[in-house]
């Protein structure tokens, strides 16, 4: 019997529905709080260099957002997202990744991004959407992106980014390169229409890219509970013929394991692959946001037990690769650092006036020369109403 | 009457319009218990329960679609975009659907009753995607009528009227101006007409018309001017789709001056439909070229936004360009 809808040809004679829960995906954890590893678990490869550009990506996110919360709080930067919880999940898929490989993220993926070796300056550039800015003070605070290091400039609008990914990965075969892309994007971005467009595209078109959803429970103030009825993300790539892994976000030693071997499935199969990764969003979903509103602070607690850095900081101590004390010294002064950055970028001047017109088009159109002149005689008449680029400028 | 800002005056409208009709149900991203990212649907949900105030999974595109079907059974869902910069995975369903849905039908079915309610516009540091003023869009497409309040009294009115329209109806609101406009509201239930300008100040000399959160922008220049001894006639729009040519038109016959302000882009802005219009109605009355104050055509943006607004003094000096053509 042919079967031009590709779907299931055994038949039966009864009538009988599937249930909507007959897939349930167990998740991957390997380390456990106290830095052993579950009985019968196994530590992926991952020699010590590796492991503490790992534990020092976590660390230097953890401080950096929590000097950057202040700083948004002192009304120095406009707005700011944390990454608290989630450190092991980006730092961790990043780390199994070839630094050639694409990453599409979503926003809070400064993990991944640290890893890839964004430094602390292009950190406090963009933040301060200050002239050193890669992407010229033109997007808010977090809105990261870098050509060189193979990190894709985050859009605001969610999920986006997922059927992009497939056409990336997609060209990356066509040319014939051995790399891949990895796409991140929330729980709540997956209800999105793109989702299920970026999904299917990828499955159809066998574009090897690794869809990484980071199911932190919360979209804003909507619990998972009210996002979706099922069980999770995972079991949608099963539905659109992809492959499926469910992960502990808060363990980094499952979550490199499960992009590593991602990573190596999807490049030799021409596939995509999907990775659910289950921790909890531990602070507000930005600046702007709070959690009280919404949740209790028992509930925050109960999850703050789960932190990602301290379980694999008593691992690395097992290895005999971390000095405790050494490391202390070693954050002391990564704060003092992250100040002495900040004091910087804050006293750079704002991109200047061209860069308004800049970048619209490759060229400026006829229309945009025109009003930039325009601009510019009227600032040249108030100089005082537009003091960040009066004078700036012939 | 009582004090309220634009939030309080919009979540009584709907607090108002759920108590007078059952067939009214709100719901969108985050709008349920938490009452939106704004609080714009504070408390409904706890006074009328989670069946008709609740949150949405996270598709805009699925929140208007589940709109147009509500209003297609004959309930009147008022659905919020959480920011007007992400209507557009909803565009199709808006466009295609929502606005053609009687057209199409040969009126066998309608979608009169539905609201999407979307705060809109900049100045709070918001960068590409959380300033957006996408009403020209929309302007476009026939069978969607388009309202923008000004300040509480008016946002209560008109979102009021809005959900009592027969019509579709996208509801613009200021987002800048949420906590920032306060003023005396009326508690009880009352409409302000849709497709009516409203005159805010009489003059001789130029008509200045905006809508929104630019009215403040156009009253502040029209002081300017007035210190100068320009006698400005102010006017709020207040609907885009259909809007008021009769107000416009009789105003600039009598001025032969006009100016227009939108925050959104130039080029393909509202302002240049009604330039046209009124050039064609007004053309022997006019006295100078019809001046646009406008968004530049760029993408919004950030460290930059004082520079790209059209604010009170780009508007003095198109005021003054028109008089003293």
């Amino acid at each position: 019997m042919t079967n031009p809808n590709n779907a299931t040809i055994s038949t039966v004679h009864t009538a009988e529905f599937t249930s909507g829960h007959a897939l349930q995906i167990p998740t991957l954890r390997i380390l456990q709080d106290d830095g052993s590893l579950y009985p019968g678990a196994e530590a992926p490869q991952l020699d010590k260099t590796t492991a503490l550009k790992m534990y020092d990506s976590m660390q230097f996110i953890r401080i950096l957002d929590e000097r950057m919360l202040a700083a948004q709080r002192q009304g120095r930067i406009s707005f700011y997202m944390q990454c608290l919880g989630e450190e092991a999940a980006t730092v961790g898929s990043a780390a199994a990744l070839d630094d050639k490989d694409m990453i599409m993220a979503q926003y809070r993926e400064q993990g991944a991004l640290r890893y890839r070796g964004f430094s602390l300056e292009q950190f406090m550039n963009q933040l301060f959407s200050n002239e050193k800015d890669l992407g010229k003070g033109r997007q808010m605070p977090v809105h990261y992106g870098s050509k060189d290091i193979y990190y894709m400039t985050i859009s605001s609008p969610l999920g986006t980014q997922i059927p992009q990914a497939s056409g990336y990965a997609y060209a990356q075969k066509l040319r014939g390169l051995k790399n891949t892309t990895i796409c991140y994007f929330g729980e709540g971005a997956a209800s999105e229409g793109d989702f299920h467009a970026g999904l299917n595209m990828a499955a159809v078109h066998k574009a090897p890219v690794i869809f990484f959803c980071r199911n932190n429970g919360y979209a804003i103030s909507t619990p998972a509970n009210e996002q979706f009825k099922g069980d999770g993300i995972a079991c949608r790539g099963v539905g659109y013929g992809i492959k499926a892994i469910r992960v502990d976000g808060a363990d980094i030693l499952a979550v490199y394991k499960a992009t590593q071997m991602a990573r190596e499935y999807a490049l030799e199969h021409e596939e995509p692959i999907l990775i659910e990764s289950i921790a909890y969003r531990l602070g507000a979903h930005s600046s702007s946001d709070d959690p009280t509103g919404y949740r209790s602070k028992e509930e925050e607690e109960l999850w703050r037990k789960n932190d990602p850095i301290s379980r694999f900081r008593l691992w690395l101590v097992k290895q005999g690769w971390l000095d405790e004390e050494a490391d202390k010294v070693k954050l002391d002064a990564l704060r003092q650092e992250i100040l002495d950055a900040l004091k910087v970028a804050e006293k750079v001047a704002k991109p200047g006036i061209e860069h308004l017109m800049s970048d619209v088009y490759e060229t400026p159109i006829p229309l945009l020369n025109e009003q930039l002149e325009e601009l510019k005689a009227h600032i040249r008449k108030y100089p005082d109403a537009y003091p960040v680029t009066a004078g700036r400028f012939e | 009457m009582a004090k309220m800002n634009m939030l309080q005056a919009i979540n009584n409208a709907l607090d108002l319009a759920m108590a007078k009709d059952d067939g009214v149900v709100c719901f969108g991203e985050d709008v349920g218990h938490f009452g939106g990212v704004f609080r714009a649907t504070s408390k409904l949900q706890e006074k009328y329960g989670k069946s008709r105030c609740f949150n949405t999974p996270l598709t805009e595109q699925g929140i208007a679609g589940f709109a147009n079907g509500m209003a297609a059974q004959g309930m009147k869902p008022v659905a919020e975009i959480q920011f007007a910069d992400y209507i557009f995975p909803a565009f199709d369903q808006i466009v295609n659907e929502t606005a053609k849905f009687r057209y199409r039908s040969g009126n066998e079915f309608n979608v009169g009753g539905l609201v999407f309610r979307t705060p809109y516009g900049g100045g709070i540091a918001g960068g590409h995607y959380h300033s957006q003023s996408p009403e020209a869009y929309f302007a476009h497409t026939p069978g969607l009528k388009i309202v923008v309040p000004r300040d509480p009294a008016q946002a209560k009115g008109l979102l009021l009227a809005s959900i009592n329209c027969p019509d579709p109806v996208i509801f613009f609101e200021p987002k800048k101006l949420y906590r920032a406009s306060v003023g005396e509201v009326s508690e009880d239930y009352y409409e302000i007409p849709l497709g009516k300008a409203e005159v805010l100040q009489q003059g001789k000399d130029v008509t200045v018309l905006a809508w929104g959160a630019q009215m403040e922008i156009i009253q502040k220049a029209a002081e300017m001017a007035a210190a100068d001894g320009i006698s400005c006639e102010v006017i709020d729009l207040r609907s885009i789709q259909p809007w008021d040519v009769d107000t416009v038109a009789e105003s600039v016959m009598k001025t032969g001056r006009l100016v227009i302000n939108h925050e959104a882009p130039l080029t393909g802005g509202f302002a240049a439909e009604i330039a046209s219009t009124i050039q064609k109605k007004c053309f022997l009355h006019l006295e100078s070229p019809i001046e646009r104050v406008c968004g530049l055509d760029i993408p919004y943006p950030l460290a930059l936004e004082k520079e790209y607004v059209p604010d009170h003094l780009k508007t003095y000096e198109a005021i003054k360009r028109s008089v003293n053509f």
